[in-house]
């Protein structure tokens, strides 16, 4: 077969199958396992089974302690104890405490995605790694148990979806605008259960830039969203000391078929905002300026990475934050955290009036760090606007890009970067 | 049997919201936040039976179980929906929680309907009319045959 999607190509190779279609069944064993905080969960459904068969594979899951840390409770200190004692007893390879960084960041950062692999993990964002051309998705708790245990499930093959990305984006709008304006366009349910292909003028964005796409996948429903391996790609990895020949990209066959086709000229694309309580419910900044935002967060595995705090710094130099909002910065990573101190980005973040927060999860789910209060608006570079996330039902999460949120914070309300930024 | 009936992206937090995502994970401590931020009703009256109708992209966001968890715990026949999120969908797999895809039952369904269902045909009647739904590919009933997952998985180690 000639005609296969990205999706098809590495289901049938790691279902041992010449091809496959849309909506078969195939049985895969993933590269790895990623599980975070909620690996105490999961381990104690299973904890008579582990005892008894072991570990499947001690080299396939990959844990991060990111979502509550340091502990906020007795119950979040006692789950993080039991995950490190889970990991010793059962020698598991690959294990970050926390403070290391965001599961998704790290499972990039630390190359232990690779283009061409499968992996599984119980975090919908999973769906990232799609930025380095690797195949991932999420599931929940108990598939990921039965994973500990067996190291292979089944998937259905998806659908697939080519969106195809033309011309080069205006100054001051960055991937976030263009992610927003595609969830905007196609709805938040617009590519359920498909897997979604970027093409087009790719080479534009760096790596940090199609982490930031694909990590929203999710949001539109898809399965994966996945980028083509290219000379940005292959950089990213050598910095890495990653060589090309340790991996096999999959690149979709040209007459491959589509589901659906989407084109976007990226020239026609403005700095956007998603509102609340959808991420599809995206309007262009200039009709929603000016309105009061009392909490600005930068960061998350969506916008923490280096680049994006870089944005930030560059427009909060030797200014300070208006005193009726405040800023919080969550850098993505252990190793981001210390180059942007190298940088002197922090210095200019917090003289500003910023909050610089352990890198992790922080306030994105609600949980501790920048919860808000009933009636408050967040303007926020993550990835989900539903009500409730950041704690409080009764308040409002506006989705940007960090050019929109860092000039946000020096007004107090919501700003268009494109009259500040060069 | 009562019929609860939402709307179009009914998202996890609105399910179960995330602050307690890390703190609660058995039936018991799920129950009480069962659809807390959407329907403060339902936690306090849903009954062993009912069923849920929904619009699109039902269980859309995260991939925490405890939605999941929680509308099996307290017995809930069936959530019927015009389409689910996959993430969502495959949890109902893996705990046994019976997911129907029927846009066409959904539209013709309104308040005070009756609904019989019939899963092994794989038909539901909603206020007379009779709509089809496609039975599961046999790999993935043989999860829910088992119990689950984890019992699917049990039994498969044991047979070793």
């Amino acid at each position: 077969m000639t005609d296969m999607t990205f999706a098809e190509k590495i289901l049938a190779k790691y279902g041992h199958q010449k091809s496959v279609e849309p909506n078969q069944i195939v049985t895969i064993k993933p590269d790895h396992l990623l599980t975070h905080d909620n690996t105490a969960a999961i381990i104690q459904k299973i904890q008579p089974e582990l005892q008894h068969y072991g570990l499947h594979n001690p080299n396939l899951p990959i844990i991060v302690l990111d979502h509550v840390i340091p502990a906020a409770s007795e119950k979040t200190a006692t789950n993080h104890k039991l995950v490190r004692e889970f990991v010793t007893t059962h020698h598991v390879k690959h294990f970050y405490d926390i403070g290391a960084g965001i599961c998704h960041q790290i499972v990039i950062e630390q190359g232990h995605a690779l283009p061409g692999m499968i992996l599984l993990g119980s975090d919908s964002h999973t769906c990232s790694y799609g930025a380095i051309g690797a195949f991932s998705t999420g599931i929940d708790r108990t598939e990921a148990a039965a994973l500990l245990l067996t190291g292979q499930t089944w998937l259905k093959v998806p659908r697939s979806i080519k969106m195809t990305l033309t011309d080069t984006l205006q100054k001051a709008v960055s991937a976030k605008d263009v992610i927003l304006h595609i969830i905007g366009d196609i709805s938040a349910s617009g590519a359920t259960y498909c897997s979604v292909e970027f093409h087009g003028d790719i080479n534009q964005f760096s790596v940090d830039d199609r982490f930031t796409i694909a990590n929203m996948g999710i949001e539109m429903g898809a399965k994966n969203a996945v980028f083509p391996v290219d000379t940005r790609t292959i950089q990213y990895l050598k910095e890495r000391k990653i060589a090309p020949k340790q991996y096999t990209s999959i690149e979709p066959d040209p007459d491959a078929k589509y589901a659906f086709q989407y084109e976007y000229d990226l020239s026609t694309i403005e700095p956007v905002v998603a509102l609340p309580h959808s991420v599809d419910n995206v309007k262009p900044v200039s009709e929603i300026e000016g309105l009061e935002i009392q909490q600005c967060l930068i960061g998350t595995c969506t916008n923490g990475r280096l680049s994006d705090l870089r944005i930030a710094a560059q427009i909060l130099e030797a200014k300070t934050v208006h005193p009726s909002t405040r800023l919080l910065v969550l850098p993505a990573s252990r190793q981001i955290y210390l180059d942007a101190m190298k940088e002197g980005i922090f210095d200019i973040l917090t003289q500003a009036g910023g909050v610089v927060l352990p890198p992790g999860c922080g306030p994105c789910l609600g949980a501790h760090q920048g919860v808000l209060a009933p009636g408050e608006r967040c303007l926020s570079t993550a990835n989900r606007n539903f009500k409730g996330r950041m704690g409080c039902k009764e308040a409002e999460i506006y989705l940007a890009s960090p050019a929109t949120v860092a000039c946000t914070a020096l007004y107090g309300k919501i700003t268009d970067p494109r009259s500040m930024v060069n | 049997m009562r019929i609860w009936q939402y709307g179009d992206n009914i998202n996890t937090d609105m399910l179960f919201p995330g602050k307690y995502t890390y703190t609660c994970s058995v039936a018991e401590e799920i129950i009480p936040h069962l659809l807390e931020d959407l329907d403060s009703n339902f936690a306090k009256q849903v009954q062993p039976g009912d069923i849920i109708f929904a619009g699109h992209n039902f269980g859309c966001g995260s991939s925490r179980e405890q939605p999941v968890l929680g509308l099996k715990a307290v017995g809930l026949k069936v959530v019927v929906a015009k389409s689910f999120a996959r993430i969502f969908y495959r949890a109902a797999i893996n705990q046994g929680l019976l997911l129907i895809e029927c846009e066409d039952a959904i539209n013709s369904y309104d308040a005070g309907d009756t609904v019989i269902l019939d899963e092994d045909a794989g038909k539901i009647v909603v206020d007379g009319d009779t709509f089809s739904f496609p039975k599961l590919p046999a790999e993935i009933l043989a999860i829910q045959d088992a119990g689950g997952l984890l019992a699917y998985t049990r039994k498969k180690l044991q047979g070793k």
